[in-house]
């Protein structure tokens, strides 16, 4: 760790140049996941053990580095071996003896802990050849696994600060906002506001004191690119950070991060610390005369306080509430100061532009949209994970080359796009190349970046239930459209999927849901009716056969579905009677049996229980 | 432009469009404020003169810009702009004004000025299931509470659905004075006051009211006319009644 503190960027880079010299690169070092989602597939244990398992018969001078989430959840907890890259996935605590006797003193390859990529088969050696990673440009998350995210140093080893260096000595703020306009960054918390544009209405904001904030209130489901980057690499969210509100000139600021990321808000704390040490938070910076400091503000968990004008009364101490733009942040935010906010991938965007230089980065994405995107790829699908994609790749691209397709051989349906504010894309349209106008032509949006895969099975009545129950709990309630709007929709949508509408109730669901559309103030109301929208405008025709013919064609709805024993398959084990919560299930032993419709509860488990394939859903 | 109000403060003014109509109005104003001053009438439920705007009710929405570019905003909170276009009774408008009618009515179908707007506005028939609450969480209560009473003895407590307006801790509070403000103001819930009822924490207000209110005090309380709230007289009626039954 440094011991100093740096006055001049000069010393900032021969510091990096000592790191770099004291680090060979034919070292052998593991990089180990200990991000969330590996973390609950056991990572912490396997931690431990491989290092007192290094300490006890361990080859000398082999790094075990614990670092962020590299994006692969789904197979975690996630081991790499370098120099060669040797890929392990799924390590447990019983595998370390053998990767420390095996392949670390006798460089085997431990057949069992390879991926084998499901659409062809086979097994992968090497990280760089696995098809989930080869197919993404890691340019955010990429440093994820090479970073230890407590340990500066790391950051500093991988290029960390040059971009901060470069702008405090040589650029003007002027040029540093110009410099992100030529690159076309937009805001990557969905809406797609060019940021240099919203950085140079800041900085030209009158006033003297004004606020820069990053927004790490991530809370849609299933979403957590934010929470990956925070975790894995705060330093790159940090020195975006700094460089932006040396653009704006700003001289305090705020990391607004949800406390049910508890990794993140620790890693992050940790990384302001440290700056604050070595001297790139706080007075005169680098000696260019620049002051800034920041502080990490907890969000007691609401959904809402991801939209702008309710994270600033947040962290202001009020109730997260919207209210009314304009006057917007930028002319009126905290304490009625000009306030920047952005979110984390944003901030993590912007040493990258200053490093690569705007015409570099504007060679990455397509014409309107710039960059890469981390989307979150979730559901019905092979590898679920973080996918770090260019911005105006197709959704068939994500869905089908790096995320392999959907398992057990079935058929894409829809993809949900941009969590419960977003929309579902139906799988008719998934050439849709993935930007912020290309998402918005089928309703959908992008978010902060959640990609919900749905096959056959789902049910869209269903599935606009679900986001609708989500955001009844998240609605702050000030708006009389969006707090009674919301419920009285969910409330068609329930009486749908249980039978008891009529074909009015689609008209009248379709007529509330764009006037909650029109009418509410926030974000939040304003997209709250998308899932709704879109699934009607795609999938019409499963809402009229929930309201006119009383049925669910996904079977998933559970009051207009019935189980069902086909009398040919069933060998009458009775395994299913057995295991009936309800006693519904008789038969005599050996001769098929039979469900009684009036007790059967529709809990599925005689469907689930059955292995003759006897039981089916009608 | 300027408008010179007084002799030394000079404020600044925007030229904006209502209803095809070219109007001046102060920096600062919300278009509101502007229409009410114009005479262009918008109704309102969460807004008072005297208190901060609010913008919970939605009921004052209006129509906004040009070509297919427009927008509803909530009047009561937009602030008024240089070249502002503003359409304050158009087909969006009406249709949203009337659905918001009708969530209000579904919630609160007991209340007068609900059944007057819907009335007005041509709202027919309820297509929701009632749900017999009484109050329909404008706020103006927590904000005459806090801004002109000085008291914050209530506010909101939780959020969404579950949202209410309660004192802290739904508990009997000191700092409520039982000024009665908050049932002065409240547009929709005058069928709340439930009677002198000691435990409901919120207000109370007819514990203070004559002739009730001298069973409590020495001195009448009552900042209100008979005619406003009267549950204090239907009480002594009842006692009346009682007594005379005895």
């Amino acid at each position: 760790m440094i011991q100093m503190k740096f006055k001049t960027s000069k010393e900032l880079e021969a510091h990096r140049s000592a790191v770099l010299k004291a680090q060979d690169p034919k070292r052998k070092w593991i990089s180990f996941c200990v991000g969330t989602g590996c973390i609950a597939s056991g990572a912490e244990k396997v931690a431990a053990a491989m290092k007192l398992e290094l300490k006890k018969n361990g080859p000398k001078g082999v790094q075990f580095k614990e670092t962020g989430c590299p994006g692969f959840c789904e197979r975690g907890p996630l081991m790499v071996i370098h120099p060669e890259g040797i890929f392990y996935q799924n390590v447990k605590p019983e595998h370390v003896h053998d990767i420390v006797s095996r392949t670390l003193k006798k460089g085997e390859i431990i057949k069992e802990l390879l991926y084998i990529d499901p659409s062809s088969g086979k097994q992968v050696t090497n990280e760089k050849d696995v098809p989930f990673y080869s197919k993404q440009k890691r340019l955010i998350l990429g440093n994820n696994p090479l970073v230890d995210p407590t340990n500066i140093d790391d950051y500093m080893a991988v290029g960390g600060y040059t971009a901060l260096g470069k702008v405090l000595s040589e650029m003007k703020p002027e040029q540093v906002i110009e410099e992100v306009k030529k690159a076309g960054l937009r805001g990557r918390g969905g809406a797609g506001f060019p940021t240099g544009v919203k950085w140079e209405t800041t900085r030209n904001a009158k006033g003297a004191v004004k606020y820069i904030v990053c927004n790490a209130d991530e809370g849609d489901p299933g979403a957590f690119m934010n929470r990956s980057v925070l975790e894995g690499n705060p330093h790159s969210v940090l020195e975006g950070m700094i460089i932006g509100a040396f653009a704006i000139g700003a001289n305090e600021g705020f990391v607004y991060c949800r406390n049910e990321y508890p990794l993140a808000v620790k890693n992050v704390t940790l990384a302001v610390q440290q700056l604050r040490d070595v001297g790139l938070l706080g007075k005169n910076i680098l000696g260019s005369g620049f002051n800034f400091d920041m502080s990490v503000v907890r969000g007691a968990g609401a959904f809402v306080c991801g939209e702008e004008t309710a994270l600033m009364a947040s962290i202001e101490g009020k109730k997260g509430v919207p209210k009314q733009r304009p006057p917007f942040p930028s002319q009126e935010g905290i304490w009625g100061k000009p306030t920047n906010i952005n979110n984390v991938e944003t901030w993590a965007n912007v040493p990258f532009i200053i490093n690569m230089g705007a015409e570099a980065y504007a060679r990455i994405g397509n014409k309107t949209s710039k960059g890469t995107k981390i989307f979150a790829l979730v559901g019905k699908i092979k590898n679920t994970g973080l996918v770090e994609v260019p911005m105006g790749t197709t959704l068939k691209e994500i869905i089908y080359e790096i995320g392999g397709g959907i398992p057990n051989g079935k058929k894409l349906k829809a993809v949900q796009c941009g969590g419960p504010s977003g929309g579902c894309i139906a799988a008719a349209n998934i050439d849709v190349p993935v930007d912020y106008e290309g998402l918005k032509q089928y309703g959908a949006i992008m978010g902060s970046g959640g990609m919900v895969v749905m096959d056959e099975d789902t049910c869209m009545v269903d599935v606009a239930k679900y986001f609708l129950k989500f955001l009844l709990e998240e609605s702050c309630g000030k708006c009389t459209t969006c707090r009674e709007g919301i419920e009285r929709m969910l409330e068609i949508v329930t009486r749908m999927s249980e039978g008891k509408a009529c074909l009015d109730d689609i008209a009248l669901l379709e007529e509330l849901a764009n006037v909650v559309k029109d009418t509410t103030m926030c974000g939040l109301g304003n997209t709250a009716p998308n899932p709704v929208l879109t699934t009607l405008r795609f999938f019409r025709d499963e809402y009229i056969a929930h309201a006119k013919d009383k049925k669910c064609p996904a079977k998933v709805c559970k009051a207009l579905i019935s189980f069902n024993i086909d009398e040919k398959k069933c060998t009458g084990c009775g395994a299913c009677a057995k295991r009936c919560p309800q006693s519904a299930i008789s038969g005599e032993n050996k001769r098929p049996h039979k469900i009684d419709q009036k007790k059967c509860i529709k809990c599925g488990v005689c469907e689930s229980t059955c292995k003759f394939g006897a039981v089916s859903r009608r | 432009m300027q408008v010179r109000r007084g002799i030394e403060e000079v404020i600044p003014t925007v030229n904006m469009r209502i209803n095809d109509l070219d109007v001046m109005a102060e920096e600062g104003q919300t278009i509101l404020e502007v229409c009410k001053f114009y005479g262009f009438d918008i109704p309102t439920l969460c807004w008072d003169e005297g208190l901060s705007p609010y913008g919970g009710c939605r009921l004052c929405v209006v129509e906004i810009g040009e070509g297919k570019n427009t927008k509803l905003v909530s009047s009561c909170t937009y602030p008024a702009q240089e070249g502002l276009i503003v359409r304050t009774r158009s087909k969006r408008v009406d249709h949203a004004r009337k659905m918001v009618i009708e969530l209000l009515l579904a919630r609160c179908h007991t209340s007068k000025v609900l059944q007057d707007l819907a009335s007005q506005y041509d709202v027919e028939q309820v297509r929701f299931p009632l749900k017999n609450d009484d109050c329909i969480l404008c706020g103006l209560c927590v904000r005459i509470c806090k801004e002109q009473m000085m008291a914050e003895a209530i506010g909101f407590v939780d959020r969404g659905k579950d949202m209410k307006i309660t004192t802290p801790f739904n508990d009997k509070t000191d700092t409520c004075r039982r000024c009665g403000a908050c049932m002065y103001i409240c547009p929709a819930c005058q069928a709340r006051c439930q009677g002198p009822d000691v435990k409901d924490p919120i207000c109370n207000g007819c514990l203070s009211m004559s002739p009730t209110c001298l069973d409590f005090y020495d001195d009448a309380q009552c900042f209100m006319s008979e005619s406003a709230c009267g549950t204090c007289v239907r009480e002594r009626k009842k006692e009346e009644v009682s007594k005379k039954e005895v």
